[in-house]
């Protein structure tokens, strides 16, 4: 049997690997030091917030995407539809729930302590409400609730920003105080939100930098590398602001140098074609999917799903001077929460400004945040831009439903259209 | 006196009507009319009927539509209510609507409003948001808003406001009906061979179609019949239906549940009818009222957040309870999030409370019933052996 080749990581990309690490220990060593633990969702997750109470944060999403790279989402999904929860459902929450009935050990094979308070910031997915209701029916423990409003008519008025404001308020501060047993501080709040502000700053940077031809990064694949600190456990702390100043130097020297994007396989010297992602990735085969973009030379410069915990590329910023009011933005603004017409136009813009050569929708079975309505995003944008688009499926962690030959054909017919386009254009240049 | 059966007819041939042809001579018979469409599960009828407009329930093209554009617009993961509704509106069968609503009930009806906004711009689409908080001070004064900008949307849409007076008269034919609507289910759960489940259907969907007038009329006539005609009573078992509160099961999946041996004693396939528990106040500020109906006076779904863990699912154990069921049926639609992620703690609650149960799953243009009349007649015999117990 051949050994796996070990994977090329960049200096942050290690550095990453020790946060992560770390969250894990503290939230493994939990009960041992006292520390409370609070579980939440990535999108419209108030990191700086549970950090004001000295709470650690665990992520039920990530620890489902963790076990989906380990390739142990398979037999944990198993286990949740044998317990009744039905095939259809987001794939999320029974690798999350099939974890649990295995005695809810983390990716990294140690014991998850119990939430001592479930933080619903219900943003972007329905199903993240049912999800908890599910979580607090197995842990009993206290739930928080924050309904940030969906942007159904493409904005976030006051009343709606009022409305997550008043639940920060009287809702979500009062159970964290209860819970932890620490004041409220809105000083210390304004320090992490500043500390955040100055890493967005450098993340929108990142990931504009594919902008750049060649391409540095790939901003869907190495992207998904790229948002982990800031839409994890890890947004307003010192170490997210040294991540994002350690990967900007990294990505300033290969703009300088005019290198690639580094892959698992090291780096992609010949940038063919430039795509636009939406939609998120499969975990389960993640290595095996990016394989297939990058023997083709297919560079991602630009994704939806790396906005999925927030779209900064719009210009949003934390802000320390309004931090009730710039966390309910904040919300509100992820990239679910954004109805299908504002989706839309960040797909068309992103076509444009880094100047794509199509759209690659990856339609998720089982997430219909995302899922549903992408056959009319595809339409739409072949449609706005004259650039092809297409479509392939699978699946978030369910490896039932990552079909490697069919994905693969469908990308390959994908990129010869666009050479067909190529053609067509340069004979009638 | 109008028999059930002219009545049913009448109700049978609205629901078969995919072209909304009442709607259509509603709106033609007064220059200026309006029609408001409006996805399950609940939207504030009493504003869209306050403005003048007739609110309209879209509740899917059920199995007699043949959805062809529709399609092409979903993956075949997606549930069936939101093709079967493009495919009726891309047919040109909703070319009466003026304005859609989209209440927030799930993601892929969330994603339907923004794609009708731009498959049909000149329809006015509005996405109604529905509180998760139920504290006057924080969801209250948020649905206040909502309700205020839904009345200002609506106002546009005929050109002048709406008073606070035709609002208060709305409510006022709603709490009629919602009078009648639960004495209806009263009359079906103490008598349910006088009101069998499939004739109760179609009289409830004659309430998404019809003028609120005029489906009290038809209540009250459905009323007065139903309790002069002698019909047969079957031994059967009593169960509460659950799990369709949107995309709708055919109505032959009903006529097989009851062939099969059950009286289904309540359900919740219409929530709109009855989402009030009692009367919306009539004095006041109306929009305050419907506000706080909504917070503090209304049904439960799995759509809606249960802030109290201690009460979760016991509704379903109280529908059990109030109706005399003897064993829930969970009838849910395919990839229906909502619903199949609530599922699991409903068998949880059931079960501890020793109700029992059986689940399955359906479409809305399921045909192939003979597995449903197998499983619900299998449980009906099933709870029949318990009992004698």
């Amino acid at each position: 049997m051949s050994a796996v080749k070990e994977a090329v990581k960049d200096a942050s990309m290690q550095k990453q690997k020790e946060m992560i690490a770390g969250n894990y220990e503290r939230l493994a060593t939990a009960k041992e030091t006292g520390t409370k633990v609070v579980s939440t969702f990535v999108p419209g997750n108030l990191n700086e917030l549970i950090m004001c109470f000295d709470m650690v944060n665990n992520l039920p999403e990530i620890n489902a995407i963790q076990n989906g790279m380990r390739k142990k989402t398979g037999a944990l999904i198993l286990e949740a539809e044998k317990r009744g929860h039905s095939e259809d459902v987001c794939t999320y929450v029974k690798a999350d729930l099939g974890m649990l009935a295995k005695g809810n050990l983390g990716p990294d094979g140690r014991p998850l302590p119990d939430p001592d308070l479930l933080l619903l910031s219900y943003t972007g997915c329905f199903t993240f409400m049912k999800w908890f209701e599910l979580l607090r029916h197995q842990f009993g423990c206290e739930t928080a609730m924050l309904h940030v409003p969906y942007e159904g008519d493409g904005s976030f008025s006051a009343n709606m920003r009022d409305y997550v404001v008043r639940q920060l308020k009287e809702e979500v501060i009062p159970k964290l105080e209860r819970v932890s047993g620490v004041k409220f501080d809105i000083d210390r709040l304004r320090q992490y939100l500043k500390e955040s502000a100055r890493a967005e700053e450098d993340l929108v940077w990142v990931l504009q930098s594919s902008k750049h031809k060649p391409s540095p990064i790939d901003a869907y694949f190495g992207g998904t590398y790229y948002i982990g600190p800031i839409f994890t456990a890890f947004r307003g702390t010192a170490d997210a602001g040294e991540f994002y100043r350690l990967l900007r130097q990294e990505i300033a020297e290969r703009i300088a140098k005019k290198e690639g994007p580094v892959t698992p396989d090291g780096e992609i010297h010949e940038e063919r074609y430039r795509l636009v992602v939406e939609g998120p990735p499969n975990w389960t085969s993640f290595r095996d999917f990016w394989k297939m973009f990058y023997d083709e030379g297919a560079i991602v410069v630009a994704s939806t799903y790396t906005k999925v915990g927030g779209v900064y590329d719009l210009g949003f910023r934390h802000d320390p001077e309004h931090p009730l009011e710039s966390l309910a933005e904040y919300c509100a603004g992820c990239y679910t929460n954004r109805n299908l017409p504002s989706r839309i136009d960040l797909i068309e813009t992103y076509i444009r400004d880094y100047d794509a050569d199509g759209l690659l929708i990856n339609s998720i079975k089982s997430c219909n945040s995302f899922s549903a309505g992408q056959l009319l995003v595809l339409r739409e944008i072949e449609r706005r831009t004259g650039k092809p688009a297409a479509f392939i499926e699978s699946d978030l962690v369910d490896p039932r439903y990552f079909s490697p030959s069919n994905i693969r054909t469908r990308l390959e017919s994908y990129l010869q259209m666009i050479e067909q386009k190529r053609s067509t254009a340069a004979a009638a240049a | 006196m109008t028999g059930t059966r002219e009545i049913i007819a009448r109700c049978e041939s609205l629901f078969e009507d995919l072209d909304f042809g009442y709607a259509r001579e509603w709106k033609a018979a007064q220059a200026g009319r309006k029609v408001v469409g409006y996805m399950p599960f609940y939207v504030p009828r009493e504003l869209i009927h306050g403005s003048g407009a007739l609110p309209l329930g879209v509740l899917g093209g059920g199995d007699q539509l043949e959805v062809i554009q529709g399609d092409a617009y979903y993956q075949s993961y997606i549930c069936r209510i939101p093709r079967s509704t493009i495919e009726l509106a891309l047919s040109g069968r909703l070319d009466c609507v003026d304005a859609m609503l989209f209440p927030s009930i799930c993601d892929v009806i969330r994603n339907l409003s923004g794609m009708w906004k731009i498959l049909f711009p000149k329809v006015r689409s509005f996405y109604f948001d529905l509180p998760q908080n139920f504290r006057d001070e924080v969801g209250g004064a948020f649905y206040i808003h909502e309700l205020e900008e839904l009345r200002g949307v609506l106002a546009e849409l005929r050109g002048r406001g709406i008073g606070d007076e035709e609002i208060r008269a709305s409510i006022a034919l709603y709490n009629e009906n919602r009078r009648l609507v639960r004495a209806v289910y009263g009359l079906r759960s103490r008598e349910p061979w006088k009101a069998p489940s499939s004739e109760v259907y179609l009289l409830m969907r004659a309430g998404m179609i019809l003028a609120v007038e005029e489906h009290n009329r038809l209540l009250r006539q459905y009323i007065e019949a139903s309790q002069s005609e002698e019909r047969p009573r079957r031994d059967n078992a009593r169960v509460v239906v659950v799990g369709a509160f949107c995309e709708q099961p055919p109505l032959n999946l009903l006529k097989s549940i009851e062939l099969s041996g059950c009286y289904i004693v309540d359900d919740d396939f219409m929530l709109v009818n009855r989402w009030e528990r009692g009367d919306v106040p009539e004095d006041g500020d109306p929009v305050q009222a419907l506000a706080l109906s909504y917070l503090h006076n209304s049904g439960d779904t799995s759509a809606k957040y249960e802030p109290d863990q201690s009460k979760k699912g016991l509704y379903l154990v109280e529908a059990v309870k109030t109706s005399g069921a003897e064993g829930v049926i969970m009838a849910m639609p395919s990839f229906c999030d909502p619903a199949l992620l609530e599922r699991p703690m409903l068998q949880s609650v059931l079960s501890a409370h020793g109700i029992p149960y059986i689940a399955f799953k359906y479409a809305e243009n399921s045909g192939q019933m003979q597995p449903i009349r197998e499983q619900a007649g299998t449980f009906a015999d099933s709870i029949k052996l318990w009992s004698e117990q």
